[in-house]
């Protein structure tokens, strides 16, 4: 029972009172083939409201990643896991403040530029 | 020296909280290591993400995403490196019950799986190079080629490890240091597979959709 006093190393499957490593990565695998598949079929069929379409996609992204940190990556909320789930929550962090951050401002950017038709009839004056 | 073991041993009885614990195994802390590597690898692809989401639309009356990507040769992508992913998970329990044919069998098979992706990544590019959408045409095809590159450019690193490890098992046998390489080698192959799948979504399925 040494193994309850340290965190548990990202990755680390045989540690874990898991049933079967190899139940846990073939569940991922299904779920991973599912979550993958919707969005295939969500970005080509013509039966969703097409602006929410890429807001789906997100969505499903987003669920295929946690899919994956949990089954393949062995991430979860347990005391053992706290450390790598801090660091985790850190670079998630980051990420998205550069996402959002230059998403945000560059669209700011483009909003208040002036058009090149419009900068050229302003310089011929 | 028995009285040393015999501390040691009613340290491990009763409850000692991880401050008091002394310094964590390697194993834990080579990982962690590798997980905070991981983390910020991924930091920088998210600077590649909002350079392509910024650029997308900047095509410069050259080809767009939409007339350009090919949605089979993408969906085959994708199932080669989540196989790949998953025999990589596979690979990683026959490393911790050290039976050597089963990693060698598994290895193999995410090194096919990983080599396939990489060959249909690049008949894509040939593809759109031959049509004239080259990193220079445009400031999308830039960010394009820059983001889906660099992944690439990882997956090659990954396979080049990969056939490393697998010779050191060959060679040196289940060391505690060959299996602590082989364990961030799964982290860095699990990684790279929830990249691609931010990858897949935002450039083709959102470039295809809108």
């Amino acid at each position: 029972m040494t193994d309850i006093r340290y965190d548990r190393a990202p990755g680390d499957a045989s540690a874990a009172a898991e049933p079967s490593g190899v139940l846990v990565y073939t569940t991922g695998l299904a779920l991973a083939v599912l979550l993958t598949a919707t969005s295939f079929w969500v970005a080509n069929t013509t039966l969703l409201w097409g602006p929410g379409v890429s807001i789906g996609l997100i969505v499903l992204a987003i669920a295929q990643m946690g899919v994956h940190l949990v089954f393949f990556l062995h991430v979860t909320t347990g005391p053992d896991n706290t450390n790598n789930v801090l660091a985790l929550a850190f670079g998630l962090l980051v990420v998205f403040l550069v996402i959002a951050g230059s998403v945000w401002i560059m669209t700011n950017l483009n909003d208040n530029l002036m058009p090149p038709e419009m900068m050229n009839m302003q310089m011929r004056h | 020296m028995n009285d040393a073991v015999a501390i040691y041993d009613v340290r491990q009885e009763a409850f000692v909280p991880a401050s008091e614990a002394g310094p964590a195994p390697k194993r834990i802390v080579v990982a962690y290591g590798f997980w905070i590597f991981l983390l910020s690898d991924i930091i920088m692809f998210s600077a590649l993400f909002a350079a392509y989401a910024v650029l997308v639309r900047n095509t410069a009356g050259g080809p767009s995403g939409a007339q350009l990507f090919n949605q089979v040769s993408v969906a085959l992508e994708t199932a080669c490196l989540l196989v790949s992913s998953y025999t990589c998970g596979l690979m990683s329990l026959a490393v911790a019950s050290r039976e050597r044919a089963a990693v060698y069998v598994r290895a193999l098979a995410t090194f096919v799986l990983g080599a396939a992706f990489l060959a249909l990544e690049l008949r894509e590019f040939a593809n759109m190079i031959a049509q004239g959408a080259t990193p220079q045409r445009s400031a999308f095809l830039s960010a394009f080629f820059a983001l889906v590159g660099c992944h690439g450019l990882h997956v090659t690193a990954g396979l080049i490890w990969l056939a490393v490890m697998m010779a050191q098992i060959a060679v040196r046998g289940f060391r505690a240091t060959v299996q602590r390489r082989l364990w961030c080698f799964a982290l860095f192959w699990h990684a790279l597979d929830i990249i691609w799948v931010g990858l897949f979504t935002v450039v083709y399925l959102m470039g295809v959709a809108s």
